[in-house]
């Protein structure tokens, strides 16, 4: 690595657009997920149902698919002429491809399985013993599941939620096919990574984009560590 | 007054009971373990749903497989004292005695928090958390938590089950106190004749699923000292 590199500590306008783009775009898929991730979640931890084994199969597919296909299958459905997405552009006005909002829309599908699955285990691991003397107290179900199980799954929620934010740091394939590679829109750290390796010359500003995202991928992880860490010493009384 | 009447198939064993317990008067729902004892009583909580019968709380009916009538846990107002305490981690144990008070309407409460913190001698335990709580202390938190969302009936299921003798008796103390001092029928199951005879003003018996003799705590206590207790070999 040539010496130069790191001799300018501070990031350039490049750096700091994608940096800023991609924290931003992690942040909301990861908000964006979560309810619908902790309903999921629920529902697969404490509920028998037919096509139970389905819905479980479906959460984890992003997991396994080739990111292209997810981006693909998005753009079909939620592009402007998608299913969904003409529905999304004419009735509220919402424009998901080729934004910065598709981008966090990848990242939420992409991420959704690892979150789920944060969550379910975390909502299992409460005793449910614990629930049933919170509803022979006087609460129903639904205050049960805010006072009790919630706070008591915190750890593993909260583990969950950094998992997101960190995989959404890291989403390429299915953003590049669902919403390209626009400068300031859509092209976030890995992008702008892909992009000045293409161009001639640009190795030394990819070697700095890598080393911001293992750097922040790392810090990510530590604090997820720190977190669930400090919240089950508490519970642990 | 609590009138009982549910039949339950679990699995091979068969639940049956039949009782009916006086307010206020503590009844001791007595029998081996594994005779279905914390069945009956999960019934009474709403935890767990009979096949068949009624349960009947001051006139008012909390299940009624005919008239299909069910109350769900949260509105029996029916205390649980568990085996286990189940006291909530993540809450000081103040959180915990103000979890049911909180929820209570005011006109349905009786039980007063410094009262029963005064009875139960929990006044130096409130900013404790529960991970730091002996056993005992634990039970005490646990039954004042139970009676601070003023319920109508009180169930408590071995709650010295889990305490070494000492604390066994420390615990049996407050409890004592506590019989004399309310004013709703209590259900307490255990199968320690000691226990028993020091709560108890009458005995419902259970043997394989089959709630057999109520007995008034006298006769219970002549039947005891006629026979070598088979109460006693419960554990």
């Amino acid at each position: 690595m040539p010496e130069q590199l790191f001799t300018n500590l501070s990031l350039t306008a490049l750096e700091r657009e994608a940096l800023g783009l991609s924290l931003w775009v992690s942040l909301w898929s990861m908000l964006g997920s979560l309810p619908p991730a902790l309903a999921v979640a629920f529902v697969l931890a404490r509920r028998r149902f037919p096509g139970k084994t389905l819905l479980d199969g479906l959460v984890h597919l992003p997991l396994v698919l080739p990111p292209v296909v997810t981006g693909y299958l998005l753009l079909v459905l939620l592009g402007r002429r998608g299913i969904l997405g003409a529905w999304l552009h004419d009735c509220l006005g919402i424009t998901l491809a080729f934004t910065w909002k598709g981008a966090a829309v990848a990242s939420a599908v992409l991420a959704f399985p690892l979150l789920v699955q944060a969550i379910r285990l975390s909502l299992e691991a409460v005793d449910q013993g614990l629930e049933q003397a919170g509803r022979t107290l006087g609460a129903g179900g639904a205050r049960v599941f805010l006072t009790i199980t919630l706070p008591l799954a915190l750890p593993g929620v909260l583990s969950g939620m950094v998992l997101s934010f960190a995989r959404g740091l890291g989403e390429f394939g299915a953003t590049i096919t669902f919403v390209s590679n626009i400068p300031g829109q859509t092209r976030t750290l890995p992008l702008a990574l892909y992009s000045v390796l293409q161009s001639p010359g640009g190795e030394a500003a990819a070697q700095r984009l890598c080393v911001i995202s293992i750097l922040l991928a790392l810090a990510a992880l530590m604090l997820s560590k720190m977190l669930s860490r400090r919240l089950a010493a508490r519970l642990r009384g | 007054m609590l009138a009982v009447n549910l039949v339950k198939r679990l699995g091979p064993l068969m639940v049956e009971a039949s009782f009916s317990c006086r307010s206020p008067g503590v009844t001791a729902l007595s029998g081996p373990s594994g005779a279905g004892k914390t069945s009956v009583v999960n019934m009474l909580a709403g935890l767990l749903t009979p096949d068949e019968g009624s349960i009947v709380l001051e006139g008012r009916t909390l299940f009624d497989s005919r008239s299909g009538v069910n109350l769900p846990p949260e509105r029996r107002r029916v205390g649980y004292v568990f085996q286990e305490g189940r006291l909530f981690p993540h809450l000081s144990v103040r959180g915990n005695l103000r979890y049911g008070l909180r929820l209570t309407p005011r006109p349905e409460r009786w039980a007063d928090f410094d009262q029963v913190v005064d009875l139960l001698g929990l006044g130096g335990l409130l900013e404790r958390w529960p991970g730091r709580l002996s056993g005992g202390e634990k039970q005490r938190v646990a039954i004042g938590r139970a009676l601070l969302a003023s319920p109508r009936l009180l169930l408590m299921d071995e709650p010295l089950a889990s305490l070494d003798a000492r604390r066994k008796d420390e615990v049996l103390g407050y409890l004592a106190r506590l019989a004399g001092a309310l004013s709703i029928p209590t259900v307490y199951v255990s199968h320690q004749p000691e226990e028993i005879l020091r709560l108890a003003d009458c005995v419902a018996l259970m043997e394989n699923g089959l709630l057999g003799v109520q007995a008034g705590i006298e006769e219970f206590r002549q039947r005891l000292a006629r026979t070598p207790p088979s109460l006693a070999r419960g554990d």
